[in-house]
């Protein structure tokens, strides 16, 4: 065994020890198009409060950020959840894409442990934004959003291209600044999924997929 | 001090170096014939055959389970086979160090 070979070894022990605990086919581009999504999703939600305002000041009650109605709410949610099925979509089919040109499989162990460690605080946080409806505070679901996102990128990071902690970071920062901002919680959502996703999205892009056979 | 002596002849083999690789990154961890073979990318009699021989020389511990009624045999790394590994990988830094 030669010099060469010795380093070509140690070459594939470092590879098969990542391949075999991190993710690494998250697509930049998935992230873009997420936060493409849920920014034209925080515009639909922005109109709709829009034009909740204008019709309550015009019959002299309620204040802005602080929907009461049903209705509204359930609008809200519909919205809400045809983001979260886009953001999905998009990130799915760019991270699919990315492993097939790696030539690597999309749902293998790695990829399952990124899951159930992304699952784990999203579970609790859906629950808990459920619950906050449920008792009336749905002023304080972007906030909740936002907080329990940053966990689940902050716990699931370890097992996934570690750049996606320091978006964690930031989505939590933003959250509890929504969560002193309660009337601009709208703003900090769009902030938080929309211009985030799109900036770190460009940037995992730039830094990992911009030039392939690197 | 010839730095080759050293070397571990039984991880000359790519495969049981892998195989040890992930292992080692998933101490305390059972990881599953299938996970290994995807991850190294390898046939079945193949990987069968280099586990067999990680398994004599008591580097790796074999566990025997079922998933409803298929078999699942799952792998962990024995402290044996950590010290060896480790070993393996200061001799390999030794020797590139030696050379240069």
């Amino acid at each position: 065994m030669n010099e060469q070979q010795h380093l070509d070894s140690l070459h594939d022990i470092k590879r098969i020890m990542e391949r075999s605990t991190r993710f690494m086919s998250l697509s930049g581009l998935g992230g873009v198009g997420a936060g493409i999504s849920a920014l034209i999703g925080a515009f639909f939600a922005w109109k709709l409060l829009e034009g909740e305002t204008r019709s309550s000041r015009a019959e002299g009650l309620g204040s802005y950020g602080a929907p009461a109605d049903n209705l509204l709410v359930l609008q809200l949610l519909l919205i809400a959840g045809a983001v979260l099925v886009a953001a999905l979509g998009t990130g799915f089919f760019f991270t699919w894409r990315k492993a097939q040109a790696q030539g690597l499989p999309v749902w293998d162990a790695s990829a399952r442990k990124v899951t159930y460690n992304l699952a784990i605080p999203l579970f609790a946080g859906g629950l808990f934004i459920a619950g906050l409806l449920y008792n009336g505070y749905a002023g304080l679901a972007a906030p909740a959003c936002l907080v329990f996102y940053g966990l689940a990128l902050v716990n699931a990071s370890k097992y996934t291209v570690t750049d996606i902690r320091y978006l964690g970071y930031a989505e939590i920062l933003i959250g509890i600044l929504a969560l002193f901002n309660l009337y601009n919680g709208l703003f900090f959502w769009a902030l938080g999924f929309g211009v985030m996703h799109i900036f770190y999205g460009a940037l995992m892009w730039w830094k990992y997929e911009r030039n392939p056979a690197a | 001090m010839n730095p080759i002596g050293n070397l571990n002849k039984i991880f000359e083999s790519r495969i049981r170096l892998g195989v040890m690789s992930v292992l080692m990154v998933n101490v305390n961890e059972e990881v599953s014939f299938n996970d290994l073979k995807e991850v190294l990318e390898v046939t079945d009699g193949n990987l069968a055959s280099h586990l067999s021989t990680l398994e004599e020389n008591a580097y790796i511990k074999v566990h025997k389970g079922f998933i409803g009624r298929k078999t699942n045999t799952t792998y962990s790394i024995t402290k044996a086979g950590e010290k060896a590994f480790k070993g393996h990988l200061a001799a390999l830094e030794a020797m590139i160090k030696f050379n240069q």
